[in-house]
């Protein structure tokens, strides 16, 4: 890259020669690029496009890994079995509804944490960031095992330290049935995340230019107004940016649902149904399906995700 | 640049980039070709290093015909299900032995993932030797597919306290409605497993099978032909135990996420008086007592009995646990591992395994051995109970339907007498494919 640059800068003065020379060079940063991106996109196409071409195969027959004689094409059967099935439709109700409500906490406690952040005085803001951002840097199984043996009726202390609650006691059993149970795994997901939309909410608020709340509060505007009609609108990108990424991720929650509950008393996941198709029974076919489905619905995120951010990034545009 | 020149050097890149590919895979190869006897490997279920030990021992009795190593599998059965199966059907060479819990013996052996057994092997597997409960758990139609290596089976532990005080003559055998009939009165509560888990097959078929019948009657049928015994007398006599156990709190507040360790903790604290458990509870009980997180009276207050009965008339047929050994069909050298697997299985070096590791041979001979005499004083009722132990269901899709049962008479509260019939049905629809599970 350096002689193509010296050559570019050693011919600038000669306007005939320049087009072919940029040309030349414009080659060789593309050749370049092909080679510093080439292997990596190999390896993600490797990855990632053939198993899920793989899937979409496997997903038209049914196929069991123990009985691979017995493989015949059902075509569509698979996706008729388990859209018609209240299994699924429960897996999706539950995933959905641990979305929405990581997601929303999150937000509001996220943004919370990033107005703290943000106005920390300078000496205390890298210990606040530090510490803030711990639960973020713990494996999201050694989280689950920690919460989940924190409430456990057994060996946990959460029922004698909220003994004095109304419905908790030392015999309340949190993994015994679906509430409890899902308020336990929403818990862990949101202490455990809540740092990472907190840190892109951060990056959002220092972008507000200070003028505008200065300015709005020369004018008289309350604490509540600036939040409102000043922060807010200015960090638009920023929310819609954290609530996406965090909502792809939400919706593939499976570690905690799989260490506190493994999925009993009504708090499966759709991740955990594809993983239990296809790892625990085997039933490749079946599995695969559910596994393209669950794809689908996460590319729906995704593409609502790509659109927001256009129409954002497009506003922030005209607004400059 | 000359375009050949160009050619050429991104030729190099793309040579350069497969190479880095492919030379781990290609290394990991020559790692298995190493001179001296051949390695062969043996796929254990985590234990306290018996089977190490073992591995050891037969290393060095081959006398230099190959070397054992071992490589641990995961802790729950059915994860360690999970891999050998992923593995077996993959092809897997390095399948040399394999400890196998018996219900998913079927499932492997069906499809021919399994090597065939020596007739030396099948002969000893028959013998006289061989408790009952691991004869049965080592065939598939009608062949032996895997060797008994140990056998457990559950006991009916109890705090002898508390049937003094419930006035239960322990030398005869009991029921379950006498238990909780005991656990009633004695404001105690019955040790059993209501996690929804593998246990909660396991008790639910012991049931079934001590009142005489079975949860799959026609194991070898095809997946759509299978006959279950869940609906019968026996299957809804199991369902109102079950039932009656969640509905009047007869398990304790935390039955629902009870294991068979935490059952066991239960049982030595306040509320303990009847469970039913593998015979490790002996062996972590008096570990608990040495290290004194345990008080001594609790051990000397523990009693072992033959598994409740489900009428007095009928003895009862416990639980069968245990590893069997199989060998991968795509092993490199099945007869060098058939030779490991007879040396595994010696009675002595059972014996071995069940007085350091707590685990129960298969073999009769072993259950003499004065070692494990001294150490487990319950042995002979260990194996009495193993020539009445049933098996869970043989059939290749035993994971479905043990997943049917979990799911169905898991939390206890809701079980009644419609639900054998409603999982029977579920499993129906799961084998023909139209419902998930």
């Amino acid at each position: 890259m350096s002689t193509a640059s010296t050559q570019a800068v050693e011919t600038a003065s000669e306007p005939q020669a320049r087009t072919k020379h940029l040309t030349q060079r414009a080659r060789d940063e593309r050749r370049l690029g092909w080679l510093l991106a080439g292997p990596a996109f190999v390896l993600m196409l490797a990855v990632t496009v053939y198993p899920i071409l793989q899937a979409l195969f496997d997903s038209l027959f049914s196929y069991r890994l123990t009985a691979p004689d017995d493989r015949a094409f059902v075509g569509l059967g698979n996706y008729g079995v388990i859209l018609t099935d209240g299994v699924f439709w429960r897996g999706l109700g539950v995933t959905l509804l641990i979305t929405v409500v990581t997601v929303a906490v999150e937000l509001v406690l996220g943004f919370a944490l990033a107005m703290v952040m943000n106005s920390a005085i300078r000496g205390l803001k890298g210990l606040l960031r530090t510490a803030i951002l711990i639960p973020y840097g713990t494996i999201t199984v050694v989280s689950a095992f920690a919460w989940f043996y924190m409430f456990d009726i057994n060996s946990g202390y959460v029922n004698h330290w909220f003994g004095w609650l109304p419905g908790i006691g030392a015999n309340f059993d949190w993994f015994g049935s679906t509430w409890p149970a899902l308020f336990v795994i929403m818990a862990s997901e949101i202490w455990k995340t809540t740092p990472f939309i907190s840190l892109l909410l951060l990056s959002g608020l220092a972008q507000v230019p200070s003028d505008y709340t200065e300015a709005a509060k020369v004018d008289g505007a309350t604490w509540g107004e600036r939040l409102t009609k000043v922060i807010l609108p200015n960090m638009r990108a920023a929310i819609m940016v954290a609530v996406l990424f965090r909502a792809l991720d939400a919706f593939r929650i499976f570690d905690n649902i799989f260490i506190m509950t493994n999925g009993a008393y009504g708090t499966e996941a759709l991740s955990l149904l594809a993983y239990r198709t296809s790892i625990g029974r085997l039933e490749l076919g079946l599995g695969s399906a559910v596994s393209v489905i669950l794809f689908i619905c996460v590319a729906i995120i995704a593409a609502v995700a790509i659109k927001g951010f256009k129409v954002d990034l497009a506003g922030q545009g005209r607004a400059k | 640049m000359p375009s050949d020149v160009s050619h050429k050097r991104r030729r190099r890149g793309a040579v350069g980039l497969a190479l880095a590919l492919v030379a781990p895979l290609a290394l990991a190869g020559c790692a298995n070709q190493q001179n001296g006897p051949p390695t062969l490997m043996w796929y254990i279920n985590p234990d306290d290093g018996g089977q190490a030990e073992l591995a050891q021992r037969c290393t060095a009795a081959s006398g230099g015909k190959y070397s054992i190593e071992t490589s641990v599998l995961p802790r729950d059965a059915a994860s360690q299900r999970e891999q050998l199966a992923r593995r077996l059907a993959a092809g897997d060479a390095s399948m040399d032995i394999m400890s196998l819990d018996p219900p998913y013996v079927p499932e492997l052996a069906n499809p021919g993932f399994l090597a065939p057994v020596p007739e030396a092997l099948q002969k000893a597997a028959l013998s006289d030797d061989v408790v009952e409960g691991a004869k049965r758990g080592a065939q598939w139609d009608g062949k032996v597919v895997a060797v008994p290596f140990w056998a457990n089976t559950q006991l009916l532990w109890y705090r002898k306290s508390v049937a003094q005080k419930a006035g239960l003559d322990m030398n005869q055998p009991v029921t379950w409605s006498q238990l909780l009939d005991a656990v009633r009165e004695t404001d105690t509560y019955i040790g059993v497993q209501g996690i929804r888990g593998e246990s909660m097959t396991v008790w639910v078929n012991a049931m079934i099978e001590s009142g005489g019948d079975h949860i799959v009657r026609n194991p070898m049928a095809p997946a759509d032909q299978i006959d279950l015994g869940l609906d019968s007398d026996a299957g809804k006599a199991a369902a109102t135990i079950v039932g009656t156990i969640g509905r009047d709190g007869l398990g304790g507040p935390g039955i629902t996420t009870q294991d068979e360790n935490v059952t066991m903790q239960n049982w030595q604290g306040d509320h303990g008086s009847f469970m039913v458990n593998w015979p490790f509870v002996y062996a972590a009980t008096q570990s608990a007592v040495e290290q004194g997180s345990l008080d001594r009276s609790v051990l000397d207050d523990m009693g072992w009995a033959q598994y409740p009965r489900m009428s007095a008339d009928r003895p009862s047929a416990p639980p069968l646990g245990g590893i069997m050994l199989g060998v991968g069909s795509h092993s490199r050298h099945p007869d060098l591992a058939f030779d490991a697997i007879t040396c595994i299985t010696k009675p002595e070096n059972q014996a071995y395994y069940f007085v350091s590791n707590g685990n129960p041979p298969s073999s009769i001979k072993a259950f003499d051995d004065a070692a494990v005499r001294e150490k487990y004083p319950m042995a002979p009722v260990i194996r009495t109970a193993l020539e009445n132990a049933a098996p869970r269901p043989q059939t290749p899709y035993y994971n479905e339907v043990s997943t049917a049962i979990q799911q169905g008479y898991t939390p206890l509260t809701v079980v009644t007498d419609q639900t054998p019939a409603q999982v029977a049905e579920f499993i129906r629809r799961v084998l023909r494919g139209e419902a998930l599970q």
